[in-house]
């Protein structure tokens, strides 16, 4: 009867033992799982960038770092290899953007933080993130049927120009701008914003004198990754800034950036040299938007 | 002759008491309230000399501090005496009738009080009594909460503050220190200058001499005047607070309203600031609401016991404590609940 009793007393801690082994090797398998994922990623990053910089550094070497950059004619199948006049075309189209964006986008994340009744924040927050979600073609396709028409209508020439491609961008880096400077408002304390009406302050003043300084982090970090994405821009942009490689001297010429410029000129030449120039603008634009990255992870560190 | 040897004695006694305030620095935080304490007593029996009264003969016989404490306390007992007498102190605040809910909770019921000027008055009772809530009706922070329905009456110097008056104006008058330091990100000096930036003040001149004089007034300028330009946040506790202190009397306000303000600080911090505030009544109408009876009952003149929504006892500090009226105050000043 006891000699009963203790057979199973062992059986029983073997088997809890078992479990306990089961669970082991579970984690460690898992473990591997997530491993192996995190080096797809990385490797994934890694073959990118070398990948770009491997086929870019020869092609720049044998144009000439000095002609690339700066040469202002971009003639692809005639021999003409500078991208000046791309890079120039790259800096409006995100100035252009952050004008149109930024005080849109930042009034609206004050409104959506401290004015919006509750009912119609339930229609607008959806509303930014379906924005975020609309494809760049559709933007584009949008501008170039609805804008282009009015801008042309408005200031002449072609439509397709810098005030359109504004336009456009600005309306698209939107809803980063809006979401993010609204989590960054929201996460001032509150007690600032009593503080500030303790004092007799009005609301608007304790929202712009107080709460928007305490929150000036994220709202950089917001207006640098709405420059990210403008910068890189390609489908929408190549729809409506006429793709013309020139500096554009008033704001209804058309004019390229580096990334339409990539889009278009990959239709032409597939293989050859052009398309390693094309490849250097790509990392060009990858340099450009590295710096971006290394400006949102110093900001993150400067608002902890 | 006799008033020289005085001179003396109260020279030596002010030497005596800057050496134990250097020592106190270092040492704890009961040794430092009762070096402040000390210095009070010797404070008060210095004016007490000055006026001929037993003060001189007591600095002759050799300043001990028990012997100095205790002619403080027939000084004040003195004092509270001849209170009796006098003429009270013109009212503040007129409260009546006056009941708030949060949605359906009644948190106040039925308050009727007068405060009045240049006197402290503390509001104490347990948690969830609503003294806070009573307090924020003063300067009307309640207005930010959601769902918060007020009735009754509360007279400002005679003018209902619920009815025509300008929010931001009321605020400037009846200024508001909150439970925890909540200095902005901002450096020293923008703190302070915040609230006269707000009310139109521009000229630099003028704003340096209010920063001075705000920081001063919360004797806290020794201790700044050489980083008005470093951020309020790198301050201590006990610094941060004294610093809102500051920035609520930059915009030269009637009355101070205190929520907690010492609850987060330590002991050192907390005398600081109860020495403050009774330097402060000179000039300002203040209210405290405090979780510390002790406090209460040390620098205030007038206590309200608060419990459940409902104004139990008001009257007198020493009233309140020494001869509870009511048995519910009673059992909680003696601990009993609470």
């Amino acid at each position: 009867m006891q000699n009963q009793a203790e057979v199973a007393a062992v059986a029983e801690a073997e088997s809890v033992a078992k479990i306990h082994v089961g669970a082991a090797v579970k984690e460690i398998g898992m473990k591997i799982v997530f491993a192996i994922a995190a080096v797809v990623f990385v490797a994934a990053v890694l073959v990118i960038c070398i990948y770009l910089f491997v086929r870019a550094v020869p092609a720049i070497g044998q144009v000439g770092v000095f002609e690339f950059l700066f040469g202002d004619t971009w003639l692809l199948g005639s021999g003409y290899y500078g991208i000046g006049n791309l890079i120039v075309g790259t800096c409006i189209s995100t100035v252009g953007a952050l004008i149109v964006g930024v005080p849109i986008g930042l009034l609206t994340a004050v409104f959506m933080a401290f004015y919006c009744p509750k009912w119609l924040y339930k229609f607008l927050k959806p509303l930014t993130n379906i924005l975020a979600g609309i494809p760049s073609i559709v933007y584009g396709y949008f501008g170039m049927q609805v804008i282009v028409p009015a801008i042309r209508g408005m200031v002449g020439g072609g439509g397709f120009n810098i005030i359109t491609t504004s336009l456009v961008l600005g309306i698209m880096i939107l809803p980063t701008i809006i979401s993010i400077t609204e989590n960054s408002l929201r996460a001032v304390p509150k007690s600032y914003y009593e503080g500030a009406l303790a004092l007799g302050a009005t609301k608007e003043r304790a929202i712009f004198r107080t709460i928007f300084p305490a929150a000036v982090s994220g709202v950089m970090t917001a207006i640098v990754l709405g420059i990210g994405r403008a910068i890189g821009e390609t489908a929408a942009v190549s729809l409506v800034c006429g793709n013309v490689p020139q500096i554009p001297t008033d704001l209804s010429m058309p004019f390229m950036t580096l990334a339409s410029a990539i889009a278009s000129g990959m239709g032409y030449s597939s293989s050859g040299f052009p398309l390693e120039v094309l490849i250097s603008c790509a990392a060009v634009l990858f340099v450009f938007i590295l710096i971006i990255t290394i400006l949102i992870m110093l900001l993150k560190r400067k608002s902890r | 002759m006799k008033l020289n040897i005085f001179k003396k004695k109260a020279k030596a006694a002010e030497e005596q008491q800057e050496l134990t305030e250097e020592q106190a620095a270092e040492k704890t935080a009961a040794e430092e309230l009762a070096a402040v304490q000390k210095a009070k007593a010797e404070e008060a029996a210095n004016t007490a000399a000055a006026q001929g009264q037993k003060g001189a003969s007591l600095a002759e016989s050799g300043i001990k501090a028990e012997d100095v404490g205790h002619a403080f306390k027939t000084a004040r007992t003195g004092a509270s005496l001849s209170g009796e007498t006098e003429e009270e102190r013109p009212v503040k605040f007129k409260v009546s009738d006056l009941n708030l809910y949060y949605g359906k909770f009644w948190a106040l019921k039925n308050i009727n009080m007068e405060i009045r000027e240049k006197e402290i008055t503390a509001f104490i009772g347990p948690s969830g009594c609503g003294k806070s809530t009573f307090l924020k009706t003063l300067n009307r922070m309640n207005d930010l909460i959601p769902d918060c329905k007020i009735t009754g009456e509360v007279l400002i110097d005679g003018v209902d503050l619920y009815g025509k008056v300008d929010i931001n104006t009321l605020r400037k008058r009846v200024g508001m220190v909150f439970q925890k330091p909540n200095p902005f990100p901002m450096s020293v000096y923008d703190n302070i200058a915040y609230g006269p930036r707000t009310h139109g003040i521009r000229k630099k001149a003028k704003l340096d001499e209010i920063v001075e004089r705000s920081l001063r007034q919360a004797a806290i300028w020794d201790e700044l005047k050489d980083r008005l330009k470093k951020s309020a946040l790198g301050l201590s506790g006990g610094q941060q607070q004294r610093l809102c202190i500051a920035r609520t009397l930059a915009v030269e306000p009637e009355v101070v309203l205190m929520d907690e303000p010492t609850s987060a600080l330590d002991p050192i911090s907390t005398s600081k600031i109860e020495e403050l505030a009774q330097d402060l009544k000179k000039d300002y109408t203040i209210v405290i609401v405090t979780h510390n009876m002790q406090q209460a009952a040390r620098i205030s003149d007038k206590t309200a016991f608060f419990l459940l929504g409902d104004l139990i006892e008001y009257g007198n500090t020493d009233d309140v404590f020494n001869r509870p009226a009511d048995k519910r105050t009673e059992d909680y000043i003696t601990g009993r609940f609470g």
